[in-house]
């Protein structure tokens, strides 16, 4: 689509000025590990220590997994329910194919790129059996549809079905065949690395996506699908390359969570951690790439500090009534999601837009029209 | 044969105890729009209450279990009513938000949940006649499931007594089919909204407390697993339709009984083959025409 000359070079230059904005993010982020800047109240400790950076890296793959979600809630306007169990199918799927070919003397640097290969063809073949099954239908039956499909998949890791998923105590990472400097507590900063790479190409592969025609095909049809179809385009079909695309993305923040926790439990695989990525990308900002981004890492962040804080002492000198809901995490961001649902429908990136009042006018309009896309 | 009857009837009381949640989530999608995510924390917070009332008037006696299904449904139903007020009202015909807000209210009780009562299921006492069997034709069926059943085929008969015969349920029923005429003709659907709710709350409460008289105990998370169930009820049964959701409830709790006993614990996965094998010939569900 070509816009006029005039906006094509405004657009250019502000859209330079963001890559720049973006480089200087990374490249501080890249800097952490070596740095030591220590955040009381916001971090465990100094960046440069082990358990920081694990928090922090944790935070960025759950900060790409919330971004691959962003293609379908923000982009697409589905409301899935069953995104948890493809970053599930990463985190597994890595972690069986590697206990599976561990033995067979393949050397290990070809069993590791081998097993990330199949753990992504799994997720691709995944993502097209749920998308293709669970786009028949729209709007909320999608959403259960979806939501029972997770349910069953979650079902089956816990009973442990074929032997392969280990029931409620999980996989574990085959150390032998992982490549040395991804393993231990001394290279904790390689994987903060790579788990920066991992939300950095998550962010160009959905910014590529939303910007190809695909892309724009989808969002069209978001906004009128009647008006897509009598054009002659196929919504079902964008709508399937962008579900599986999304499905791929969420397997490789699984597969980057399964080197950095060297274990993948059952939990992953819930509906409630499905939930927890659209508290995250409505925290953010329905809409906002940046949304999904800065939801995942102040959600995970807050998640952190709130669990230290249910077990201190300040909380514990309480009476029962505030100590209660204090103590639970899960209560206090279930409340501070309805309430930035109820008065705040841009999330955080859509309150910073709106006080700097630097507003791009397709923006601003697109995120009302996500929210009101179900009533189809 | 016996097995095959005694997996029918559990199945149906288990089916019954599905209805009881889904009852209310399809009226409410039906007329609103709205799928409901706190419905689970209703039951839940109705299982606990008439739980902790019951077991002070009597703990396994009939007057404490009565006394606790009584306080189930008001209990139910006064929080059903009061998120409608209070959250979904204020989001008047933003239909996603108000997914959102039910989604969040329902993650957050269940927190609070587990602070209050504790993350393990609490075990429970229940009258001694629930806890034998009777039989029939040769099959031992536990007595807990003919009150289950007896309990949502009344419920079935109250609402449906309710939708027909009153001037509340012929709006309610207007409002499903058609709510822009019903608005149209003056009729303030909104008060329907809060009585569907409350009608639902309260069928869940009820559904709450007899969930811990199936599992025989209470926990933080038995509204949030009964209720994916009952999701995948409601579109089978066709959202919105008060029927299908008596249907389906039967269906998929009979099928889950019959491929867990025959085919190795697979009931939860022939549950969706189930739902996928619907929605792929019908992708309104078995009853289901209302769209919104």
């Amino acid at each position: 689509m070509r816009t006029a000359p005039t906006t094509s070079r405004r657009g250019l230059t502000s859209r330079w000025g963001r890559i720049a904005v973006g480089a200087a993010v990374v490249a501080v982020a890249a800097m952490l590990p070596l740095l030591a800047i220590d955040i009381p109240g916001v971090l465990p400790g100094p960046t440069y220590t082990p358990g920081t950076l694990t928090v922090l890296a944790y935070a960025m793959l759950i900060a790409a997994l919330a971004l691959s979600y962003h293609l379908i809630f923000g982009v697409a306007g589905m409301l899935s329910f069953g995104h948890a169990m493809f970053f599930a199918a990463g985190a597994y799927g890595l972690g069986i194919v590697l206990r599976l070919l561990a033995p067979t003397g393949i050397p290990s640097e070809a069993v590791f790129l081998l097993a990330i290969v199949i753990t992504l063809v799994i997720a691709l073949v995944l993502g097209n059996l749920v998308g293709a099954l669970a786009l028949r239908v729209s709007g909320i039956s999608f959403a259960m549809v979806t939501l029972a499909i997770a349910q069953a998949m979650n079902v089956m890791i816990r009973r442990n079905v074929g032997g392969l998923t280990g029931g409620e105590e999980g996989v574990t990472l085959t150390v032998d065949v992982v490549p040395d400097w991804l393993v231990g507590v001394v290279n904790t900063r390689n994987l903060y690395w790579l788990a920066l790479a991992i939300l950095v190409g998550v962010y160009l592969a959905c910014a590529w996506v939303e910007r190809s025609r695909l892309g724009h095909v989808v969002a069209a049809a978001r906004e009128n699908e009647l008006r897509v179809t009598v054009l002659g385009l196929r919504p079902y079909l964008v709508r399937l390359f962008l579900f599986s695309t999304a499905a791929v993305l969420a397997a490789v923040a699984g597969m980057g969570f399964m080197l950095l926790q060297s274990s993948a439990t059952p939990r992953i695989s819930t509906s409630d951690f499905t939930l927890t990525l659209l508290v995250i990308v409505v925290l953010g900002g329905v809409g906002y790439r940046w949304g999904a981004i800065v939801g995942g890492i102040v959600y995970t962040l807050l998640d952190q500090r709130l669990a230290a804080l249910a077990s201190s002492d300040a909380i514990a000198g309480l009476p029962d009534v505030l100590r209660i809901p204090l103590s639970e995490p899960l209560f206090i961001l279930g409340m501070l999601f309805v309430l930035v649902v109820m008065f705040a429908p841009g999330g955080i990136v859509g309150l910073a837009h709106r006080v700097t009042r630097r507003r791009g006018g397709s923006r601003d309009a697109r995120e009302p029209a996500v929210l009101q896309d179900m009533e189809a | 044969m016996t097995t095959v009857l005694l997996l029918l009837i559990t199945g149906v009381g288990l089916g019954a105890l599905y209805f009881l949640v889904a009852s209310g989530l399809s009226l409410i999608y039906g007329l609103m729009g709205v799928l409901n995510f706190a419905h689970g924390s209703f039951l839940t917070l109705a299982g606990f209450l008439g739980w902790e009332v019951g077991r002070r008037v009597g703990d396994g006696s009939w007057a404490g279990l009565l006394v606790g299904m009584l306080v189930g449904l008001v209990v139910g139903a006064l929080v059903a009513a009061i998120t409608e007020l209070v959250f979904i009202r204020a989001l008047y015909e933003r239909h996603i938000e108000q997914v959102l807000v039910t989604v969040g209210l329902g993650l957050a009780s269940v927190a609070l949940f587990e602070g209050i009562w504790g993350t393990d299921p609490i075990q429970i006492r229940l009258p001694e006649w629930l806890g034998q069997t009777t039989d029939v034709l040769g099959a031992n069926i536990p007595n807990d499931r003919w009150l289950l059943i007896g309990s949502a085929a009344l419920v079935l008969v109250l609402i449906v007594l309710f939708l027909q015969r009153t001037s509340y349920g012929l709006v309610i029923r207007a409002g499903v089919e058609n709510r822009t005429m019903v608005t149209a003709l003056g009729i303030d659907v909104r008060r329907a909204f809060t009585v569907v709710f409350a009608i639902g709350g309260a069928a869940a409460g009820l559904g709450g407390v007899l969930a811990s008289v199936y599992y025989g105990q209470v926990g933080a998370h038995q509204g949030t697993s009964l209720l994916i169930y009952a999701f995948i009820v409601t579109v089978i049964g066709g959202l919105g339709s008060l029927s299908g959701a008596a249907i389906a409830s039967v269906l998929v709790a009979v099928i889950q009984q019959f491929a867990n006993f025959y085919l190795g614990g697979t009931g939860d996965l022939a549950v969706v083959l189930a739902l996928a094998a619907v929605l792929l010939v019908r992708p309104t569900g078995l009853m289901g025409k209302v769209t919104h």
